[in-house]
């Protein structure tokens, strides 16, 4: 079956089949690799994409149900000749990542959630709930919550 | 995943006519334990529906006396809709504690009722408030709706349509989650409504039962104390590598206390 999506805010077309996965078109067809697959069950959040502004996991979705929605991934997060997004930079000035496997899920839940507590507090113990969804097996959470506590305050600084 | 067709209803008359068409087929709401499913090969329907595109399913609606919740409403728009956390708090508060972010976007009040789960949280809040569960054929109380593990009342291609929740005079909700799932292992939902006291449990059971001592007890005095002595038997509660039945039935009394200590 024929489905467009827009990605990245360019308009993408592909053949898929109806049990292809939303994270397979978008790594394999589309060829943008930054959407890991970690667990492929749901649980590690390595394959979270942003679909209509809300953070979703890309291995739990089939790219049929993707089809005339609107896609971020991480790679539309900054350009590709830089500079890096505010988020990524407090990644890297936190230690928020050693392998990096996670890191791209990572930064689209945090980005999905500095948007839900746009004027709210987001405190430390709020960032921990909220990463629920999302797994790092090696660097730890203490850099990731740090990182994402000073990403969030550089983008309301209007960075 | 086995190979299916796959088509999106624009429509409930749409969906039905392609679940009659279709020789085996599924219909999905927000996928998030469908897709699993279909991923470990344990369903293998010719046909998946998808119900996304039916606007008519999705919304939140509250009037003077009860919170009516679309099918197709996810966890994330029920957990922070201001109108249901100003009329029944503790159901905004149940919406939260499922499964985490991503999947509050994606996952559906009437996907996690058709499925039934004995783990999920919703059908402690649709039997601890006194819901009625509306589909394509029929009106049905939710203390009717859950019939066993993963059975309910809906017919073969009967669909939810959605769900009525009366506004109790206080209600809370207390579980004990599975640390990686966030599933139930036991929740507890406590409301004080105008047709009396309910006390709904989750989780321990093969499906959502409630607990007829607790609420007697809880009619004579609302507090914590009064239920401090009810034990729940074991014999018919669920045992797993995450609990036996032994301790689901401990923490049944753990939970229902908590509850009604947090309705205040």
């Amino acid at each position: 079956m024929q489905i467009s999506v827009t990605i990245n805010g360019k308009l993408e077309s592909g053949d898929v089949e109806p049990r292809t996965l939303l994270v397979e078109f978008i790594r394999y067809q589309l060829g943008l690799t930054g959407t890991h697959v970690g667990c492929d069950t749901s649980q590690c959040g390595a394959c979270t994409i942003h679909m209509n502004g809300k953070s979703v996991k890309a291995c739990t979705l089939l790219a049929a149900q993707a089809d005339g929605q609107d896609i971020q991934t991480i790679e539309g997060v900054a350009p590709a000749e830089g500079p890096l997004h505010p988020m990524q930079e407090a990644f890297r000035d936190n230690h928020g990542l050693q392998c990096g496997f996670c890191t791209p899920g990572m930064i689209m839940s945090a980005l999905a959630m500095v948007e839900r507590y746009k004027g709210e507090d987001l405190d430390e113990q709020t960032i921990r709930e909220e990463l629920e969804g999302n797994l790092c097996r090696c660097t730890g959470y203490h850099g990731i919550v740090k990182a994402i506590s000073a990403g969030a305050k550089a983008m309301q600084g209007g960075a | 995943m086995y190979a299916f067709d796959y088509k999106k209803a624009a429509s409930l008359e749409d969906a039905q006519q392609a679940f009659e068409s279709a020789d085996d087929g599924t219909f999905m709401a927000g996928g998030m334990t469908l897709i699993p499913t279909l991923k470990q090969r344990l369903a293998s329907p010719t046909d998946v529906i998808d119900l996304d595109g039916i606007d008519d399913l999705r919304g939140i609606t509250v009037d003077s006396d009860s919170v009516t919740i679309g099918a197709m409403t996810c966890h994330a728009d029920v957990a922070a809709s201001a109108d249901v956390k100003k009329a029944i708090s503790a159901l905004a508060h149940l919406a939260s504690l499922i499964g985490d972010p991503q999947v509050r976007n994606r996952g559906t009040i009437g996907g996690s009722i058709a499925n039934n789960d004995p783990a999920a949280d919703y059908p402690g809040a649709l039997v601890g408030l006194g819901a009625t569960v509306h589909t394509t054929k029929k009106t049905v109380s939710a203390d009717d709706f859950f019939t066993g593990m993963f059975e309910t009342a809906l017919e073969e291609g009967e669909l939810v349509t959605k769900v009525s929740f009366p506004i109790p005079e206080k209600a809370a909700y207390q579980k004990f989650p599975n640390p990686a799932s966030r599933y139930a292992v036991v929740g507890a939902f406590v409301a004080k409504t105008k047709d009396g006291i309910r006390v709904a449990i989750t989780g321990a059971g093969a499906t959502v039962f409630r607990v007829p001592e607790m609420e007697t007890a809880l009619t004579g005095s609302f507090t914590a104390d009064a239920i401090a002595d009810i034990a729940v038997p074991a014999d018919e509660l669920n045992s797993d590598l995450h609990a036996t039945a032994g301790y689901r039935a401990h923490l049944i009394g753990v939970m229902a206390k908590r509850a009604v200590a947090d309705c205040g």
